[in-house]
């Protein structure tokens, strides 16, 4: 387990800084964009991580836990005028339970077979979010206007706040994280990720492990959508619950380091500017280099760190030494 | 002097298929003893290992462990009420440190990871692995994973221990010390039960050898008792083996 040294709590404190007075001098509201993407997607990468880097579980369903999350939210916020805050918190229950429903019975399922699971899970809930009146079916659901505030979760005159929001919630994920890496669940998540048979014959329960990794994860992956729905104010299946966004998930979680605190972390802080960026830059002329550039960054990643960034920055940390 | 009784099985069944991979086998286990079950290969010896320990539900009979009917109870629940065991192919955490597999064993017991670890610091050093205690687990030889397997059952804090031919593949230097270190575990006061085909090591460690043949028990008693038997010399020994011993 990571023992922290001096050296790493000081760049630790000096990134949080550079974060803090980022958007403070850099005023373009686009940039702060990416930046809450960066995060956003930071966040979500950590809560796959706990599942699929820890436990061993590889989802590619995360999509639905960020869309019940965001859902919940808004639906109870429209039609009960409940408060956003509160919303977040029953998101996050809502995506825990809906998490543990389908996650008992494929306690058996390791592997492929889980990932196979996980991506029909995913696909079920979007159409019927696609279909289902009471929550606007395919058109989605629209947030009033309200007036801005912290308390109603919502800013219209800047985007700062939100960045601020954001990169606690990233913070807060972090912790949840480390704390699981360097408890006893983190141990036998990790026994469970190299086999159920040496988990249970080490005492471990393995089913409730598994449901503990799948609700925890649920919980922050909906946190994240009830984030995204305060921010852009409009969520429909076609946004939050896409297969794409799930696959984006594992991609950075992956190319950053599975199974590291940090790695997923790093992950979206490269593929989100990559990919908003060349967006940016090149999209427009519909060509879809921008498409290839990011793709082409992926290749190379995997190519020659299949380990994914977090292992060569920790190993050159280690020769700085 | 009357011993508790660690184990019984009673009337044990397993059938898969058509194939009854255990029929009806009784035995039980004193409390300190070191048993050895030992048969051919296809005997049914890992699958009474199974239903002992929960991978398996047998279809039939009974399982006591100190008096307790544990007969299809779920593995990890087995494995707190105090029965620990290797695996005939060797089962480590492989992205794991030897001393984070070892502590991974010990949170059975400990809720906080420090005194885990320190437990596990003890039992590696009583295994002799603990100068390898920040080895990856795929980096170890095959003797120290099998060694490692050991530490991490015994880190469970066991009453009874079951090895599955925790000596198969093993140098004879290696296997010296796996016979010490059984002994060692012995002298703490737990009870073993293992499965071998090494017969030198099952003459010198047993108290009590139970021979299996397709899926019976075909035999019980001291291994020199054993040894002599027509039947285990047929089935299992081999004329020439008995020869040596006589």
């Amino acid at each position: 387990m990571p023992n922290f040294p001096m050296r790493q709590i000081i760049a630790g404190f000096a990134i949080l800084l550079l974060l803090i007075v980022f958007p403070l001098v850099i005023s373009q509201p686009f940039h702060i964009h990416v930046m809450i993407l960066v995060f956003m997607f930071g966040m979500l990468g950590v809560a796959w991580n706990i599942l699929g880097g820890y436990a061993g579980m590889f989802s590619f369903g995360q999509a639905a836990f960020f869309g019940i999350g965001a859902y919940t939210s808004s639906y109870l916020s429209i039609a009960y005028g409940i408060n956003p805050w509160i919303g977040l918190v029953a998101g996050g229950c809502a995506a825990a339970l809906v998490a543990a429903a389908i996650g008992y019975p494929c306690s058996n399922l390791r592997g492929h077979y889980f990932a196979i699971a996980s991506i029909a899970f995913a696909e079920i809930v979007r159409i019927v979010f696609n279909n289902w009146q009471l929550v606007g079916a395919a058109e989605g659901l629209s947030l009033p206007m309200q007036n801005e505030s912290f308390s109603n979760f919502l800013f219209n005159s800047s985007k700062l706040p939100y960045y601020y929001i954001m990169l606690a919630f990233l913070l807060l994920s972090l912790a949840v994280c480390y704390f699981i890496a360097t408890s006893k669940m983190g141990y036998y998540f990790r026994a469970i990720k190299e086999s159920h048979k040496i988990a249970e014959v080490l005492g471990v329960n393995v089913v409730l492990y598994r449901l503990m990794a799948i609700m925890i994860s649920a919980f922050l992956s909906a946190m994240a959508g009830t984030f995204y729905a305060q921010y852009i104010l409009y969520i429909d299946p076609g946004s939050v619950m896409l297969l794409a966004t799930s696959i984006q998930i594992v991609l950075i979680s992956m190319l950053g380091g599975a199974g590291s605190i940090m790695g997923p972390v790093i992950g979206a802080a490269i593929l989100i500017p990559a990919s908003e960026y060349t967006r940016v830059a090149l999209g427009f002329k519909g060509t879809g280099m921008d498409m290839l550039i990011y793709g082409l960054l992926i290749t190379l990643i995997s190519m020659y760190y299949p380990e994914g960034v977090w292992k060569l920055l920790s190993r050159l940390g280690r020769q700085l030494k | 002097m009357n011993k508790a009784i660690c184990l019984k099985v009673e009337g044990l069944s397993k059938r898969f298929g058509g194939l009854a991979a255990n029929e009806d086998i009784h035995f039980s286990v004193e409390e300190g003893e070191i048993v050895s079950v030992i048969g051919p290969n296809g005997a049914g010896k890992s699958t009474l290992f199974n239903c002992v320990t929960g991978f398996y539900k047998p279809d039939r009979g009974s399982v006591f462990f100190y008096g307790k009917n544990i007969t299809g109870m779920r593995s990890d629940r087995v494995c707190n009420l105090g029965i620990a065991r290797t695996f005939q192919i060797v089962e480590v955490i492989s992205e794991m440190t030897v001393l984070e597999n070892v502590t991974t064993g010990a949170l059975l017991r400990y809720r906080r990871i420090k005194p885990a670890m320190e437990k596990a610091g003890e039992i590696l050093t009583f295994t002799g692995l603990y100068d390898k205690r920040h080895f990856l687990g795929t980096e170890l030889t095959i003797a120290d994973k099998k060694r490692l397997e050991v530490s991490m059952a015994l880190a469970t804090a066991p009453r009874l221990l079951m090895l599955d031919e925790s000596m198969a593949g093993l140098t004879k230097v290696e296997l010296r010390e796996i016979i010490d270190l059984i002994r060692k575990i012995r002298d703490k006061g737990m009870t073993l039960i293992i499965v071998e085909h090494v017969m030198e090591a099952v003459m010198q460690i047993s108290d009590r050898v139970v021979v299996l043949n397709s899926g019976k028990k075909i035999m019980e008693g001291t291994p020199k008792e054993v040894c002599s038997d027509r039947e285990v010399i047929q089935a299992y020994l081999g004329e020439k083996y008995s020869a040596l011993v006589k």
